[in-house]
């Protein structure tokens, strides 16, 4: 059960991230970061319906994908606590992308060689999307930070506040198949390093890191984005279309 | 918005080989974000291999007003055509 659980893991942070990026749809400052967004959004839950197919398959209980995003409750989602954090402003919203994509390109790109063929085979397309993410995300912090006294502020601020999640990313079930996340963290500091350099960002002290995601305790945010969510599937179950 | 976020053209190229081809134009800080929005505004149904972008008012356009002395009167030179070469056989489609 460790690979069914590390891919609860991983789909659960790709479909919570991705449901937060699709809530800029229609919001965005601008058509063109509205578009690169909902493209972000569909990239991650098509990764979260790839990882939870599988999972459903190695668990061999009869559970579809759908099951597992839309019929588990907020204590049995086992997301790290930065992919549920509120969107906030752009700086909050690329700063958390930056930090989860500086994870999972790595993370992807060891996952090329694993011996199991489907993990390998979602690696194979994950770690292209994710390079992108990282360089869409990475260039916006650059130019917040190194922007205006308004922007270098608030993505200061994000940065303050989104420090007590980052640690968690490195923790969680890891099994032979899988990439062992604490090795990608050099990977994770080096992408974090460059581009805060060149944004003028301060690395705050360390703080208290928060987590429990992935033992399902989560913070109260989690809970409203499930229900509306899962408000389909749980108004009408069964509901297809 | 417009001063911190010009317009730019943006121009694919769908296959190599193929010339770049303007596809339509967005707004955006700079260069690197241009070619970001343009992948992520014009690319999105696998529309090319290639993306240029270029800053709206560095294009010099010709004037419409003088379209009928610009391109009128090409309209009756017929012999400006590569219709009256023999074609031999062997060159077969061309």
């Amino acid at each position: 059960m460790a690979l069914y659980r590390a891919l609860i893991e991983l789909a659960d942070d790709h479909l919570v991230l991705g449901h937060r990026l699709s809530e800029w749809c229609g919001h965005a400052p601008m058509l063109e970061e509205d578009l690169a967004l909902s493209n972000f959004a569909l990239d991650l839950i098509g990764t979260a319906r790839s990882l939870y197919a599988y999972a459903a398959e190695v668990e061999g209980k009869g559970r579809s994908e759908d099951d597992l995003a839309y019929l588990r409750s907020e204590r049995e989602y086992l997301n790290c606590l930065l992919v549920e954090r509120l969107n906030g402003d752009f700086a909050h919203t690329m700063l958390r992308e930056f930090y989860f994509a500086a994870f999972m390109e790595p993370f992807w790109q060891a996952a090329l060689a694993s011996t199991d063929k489907v993990i390998a085979g979602i690696a194979g397309k994950a770690v292209k999307e994710m390079a992108y993410h990282l360089r869409h995300a990475g260039e916006w912090i650059v130019r917040l930070g190194d922007g205006t006294e308004e922007s270098a502020a608030r993505m200061q601020a994000a940065v303050v506040d989104l420090h007590p999640y980052w640690e968690e990313l490195f923790s969680g079930g890891d099994c032979d198949v899988l990439p062992d996340r604490a090795a990608i963290r050099p990977a994770w500091e080096a992408s974090v390093k460059a581009v805060f350099a060149e944004a003028n960002l301060d690395w705050p002290a360390p703080v208290y890191g928060q987590n429990g995601g992935r033992d399902g305790m989560h913070s109260e945010v989690l809970g409203r984005m499930l229900s509306d969510m899962q408000y389909l599937q749980r108004a009408h179950p069964g509901a297809t279309w | 918005m417009g001063d911190v976020t010009p317009l730019w053209e943006v121009f694919i190229r769908p296959r190599n080989g193929l010339a770049h081809k303007h596809v339509g134009s967005l707004h955006a800080a700079d260069e690197a974000l241009a070619l970001s929005a343009a992948r992520d505004v014009y690319t999105r149904r696998e529309e090319g291999t290639s993306i240029w972008v270029v800053r709206s008012e560095a294009i010099a356009a010709s004037d419409p007003a003088r379209a009928s002395e610009n391109f009128d009167p090409a309209a009756d030179k017929i012999y400006r055509h590569p219709t009256f070469y023999m074609i031999p056989d062997d060159v077969g489609h061309m």
